[in-house]
């Protein structure tokens, strides 16, 4: 029985561990940039003109503006079901861990462009004047100074993005998604099982702490200051 | 003017000749022809012209919301004017498309207020960030950037984190990051407001040293007196956006009614206790005439008790300089100041029977 208990939870983590790493990445690439877009292409700000045209800022802000407030505002479970035929296109099926990527990139993706955004309107607008006088390109701003001067808030907003990443791959767990999610609903919610609850719980919890506190470690690091809390936590 | 030709045949006319714009020769390293900047409705600079000389220190002074930052920020475009032009070193700024623009920017360095340094970088990373942007090969950075640290007096403190330094030593590295990728001019925007006195000091004696052993034009914008007074050759005032005067701080302290120079010596008000009939004149000394016992004659000459009401002596402009504030009896000041001005002093007569004669004077 333990060794069987051992075997579920140890396969599910790795699921869990698997579809939660993958939307990670799909997360940081796009929502990066995306994050960077929507800062720069506000009024008065770097890429105010883009292809030297503020009309197409205004367009590019606005759009994205509502793409975002549009995937944080759809509750979780109702996007995953909506999502279906989507993962399905491009994974082939919508059960299983790796069509969970699908749907959890998607909730992810928009909430972490809002923390890039808020981490990179956070840094001192002299700092740009400086890139500027340094005759900084637009590349070479971003590149050089706004992302290494926001990146200890903005792991700090990635930590609670992976949290919330976690949340709701458990909430995959409901439709066939796998992971610990499933283990708590089959063997939990179905059966009744108190170990099996326990059991996720703890691995869950013990998961988030360590990528909190590895979180915290690296925004500490990369801030080179003397250690203390960050105050973009307060921000997240 | 003859001097400004010669030199400007022989060193900087194939470079003029190709360039539309305003004239800017090798003795002026920066011109602004009637540069506008609003705000809204308001005209935050205000159709300034004026031009620099090549290899001195220059001030910008005026209160706070008189535009100094603005037309700081003008000089290398990182705020544009809505009118007219701004050159530097022999480039029209605002003809210039945006990669020449950002190569003009890398020959003008600026010092802020707030210092503005890269948390997320150490002291050399900071310094090294200017010749990053210029494409400077990674091998040759570390070593120009620790030489500029040397020079700056922050050698030993190259790897350290910028939160670690105080805030004289942030402002030295914000110097040395200007100064990294060889700029001909040195813009500095209020460096030392934000520093304590002695600290201020320091940093202008390093300005000083830059100034001498680089040859570097210096722009300096502040609101403080003292920083003008110890370092500046020439200086504008500005006011509402507008130049009210400029020229070499030697020249505006003997030109009659100058704002600057009353600023440079303030005196204040006339005190409460002077009789209204009494006379009230302002001495300006500078050079040769500062070190003349002028008052001590004057009493004897005249045969009056002249009292002093204020005083100071200043060096500016690398020239000794006082202005002295008297009160004359009304009856002699007629024939004193008459006598002052024949002995080439400048006299400027605040309250007295005989100053709307001679207003003619003053103005």
């Amino acid at each position: 029985m333990n060794a069987q208990l051992g075997q579920i939870l140890l396969v599910a983590t790795g699921q869990t561990l698997y579809m939660v790493g993958v939307s990670l990445v799909f997360t940081i690439l796009i929502g990066l940039p995306l994050g960077v877009v929507l800062v720069g292409t506000e009024p008065g700000r770097f890429l105010e003109r883009p292809f030297g045209s503020r009309a197409a800022g205004i367009a590019i802000n606005r759009t994205l503006d509502l793409i975002v407030n549009f995937g944080r505002s759809v509750p979780f479970i109702i996007l995953m079901v909506a999502l279906i035929p989507v993962t399905r296109a491009i994974v082939g099926t919508f059960i299983g861990p790796t069509a969970a990527i699908v749907p959890l990139s998607a909730v992810a993706i928009p909430f972490f462009a809002r923390m890039v955004e808020i981490a990179i309107k956070e840094v001192d607008p002299g700092l740009l004047e400086v890139a500027s006088s340094l005759g900084a390109s637009r590349w070479q701003l971003v590149t050089k100074v706004l992302l290494p001067e926001a990146a200890p808030p903005m792991l700090l907003g990635l930590s609670t993005t992976v949290t919330s990443i976690i949340n709701f791959s458990a909430m995959v767990g409901t439709v066939a998604g796998g992971g610990l999610g499933d283990v708590a609903i089959r063997y939990g919610y179905q059966q009744y099982s108190w170990i099996h609850i326990v059991s996720v719980i703890v691995i869950i919890f013990a998961i988030v702490m360590i990528l909190q506190s590895l979180a915290a470690w690296g925004a500490r690091k990369l801030a080179r200051r003397a250690p203390r809390s960050a105050p973009a936590l307060t921000a997240t | 003017m003859p001097a400004a030709v010669v030199r400007l045949d022989s060193r900087a006319s194939s470079r003029l000749r190709t360039r539309a714009g305003p004239v800017v020769d090798s003795i002026h390293m920066i011109a602004l022809e009637h540069v506008t900047r609003y705000f809204g409705d308001v005209a935050a600079v205000d159709d300034v012209s004026l031009t620099i000389p090549t290899g001195g220190i220059y001030g910008i002074v005026g209160q706070s919301g008189a535009g100094k930052s603005t037309l700081a920020r003008i000089v290398n475009l990182i705020e544009r004017p809505d009118r007219g032009s701004v050159s530097v070193d022999g480039t029209e700024l605002t003809a210039l498309r945006d990669a020449d623009l950002r190569a003009a920017r890398r020959r003008i360095g600026m010092v802020f207020q707030r210092f503005n340094l890269l948390g997320s970088r150490t002291v050399r990373g900071n310094v090294e960030l200017a010749l990053e942007l210029d494409g400077t090969p990674r091998a040759q950075r570390a070593a120009r950037a620790q030489e500029m640290l040397d020079l700056v007096g922050l050698g030993d403190r190259a790897h350290s984190s910028v939160h670690e330094l105080s805030g004289g030593q942030q402002q030295r590295v914000g110097i040395a990051r200007a100064l990294a990728a060889r700029p001909s001019v040195l813009l500095s925007d209020e460096a030392t407001s934000a520093l304590d006195p002695e600290t201020t000091s320091s940093i202008l004696d390093l300005y000083r040293r830059i100034n001498a052993e680089l040859g570097l034009t210096v722009l300096l914008i502040t609101h403080e007196m003292d920083v003008v007074k110890s370092i500046c050759d020439a200086a504008a005032l500005l006011e509402n956006g507008r130049v009210v005067e400029s020229g070499r701080l030697v020249e505006l302290i003997q030109t009659p009614g100058s704002r600057l120079t009353s600023q440079l010596f303030p005196i204040g008000p006339i005190p409460e206790n002077v009789p209204a009939d009494a006379t009230v004149i302002d001495i300006t000394f500078a050079g040769g005439t500062a070190d003349r016992p002028v008052i001590a004659q004057l009493a004897r000459d005249h045969g009056v008790d002249v009292s002093i009401l204020g005083a100071l002596i200043e060096r500016i402009g690398g020239t000794q300089a006082g202005r002295t504030r008297l009160e004359l009896p009304a009856a002699a000041s007629a024939a004193i100041i008459t006598d002052l001005r024949r002995q080439g002093l400048l006299v400027e007569v605040l309250r007295g029977a005989d100053a709307a004669a001679q207003t003619g004077g003053i103005a």
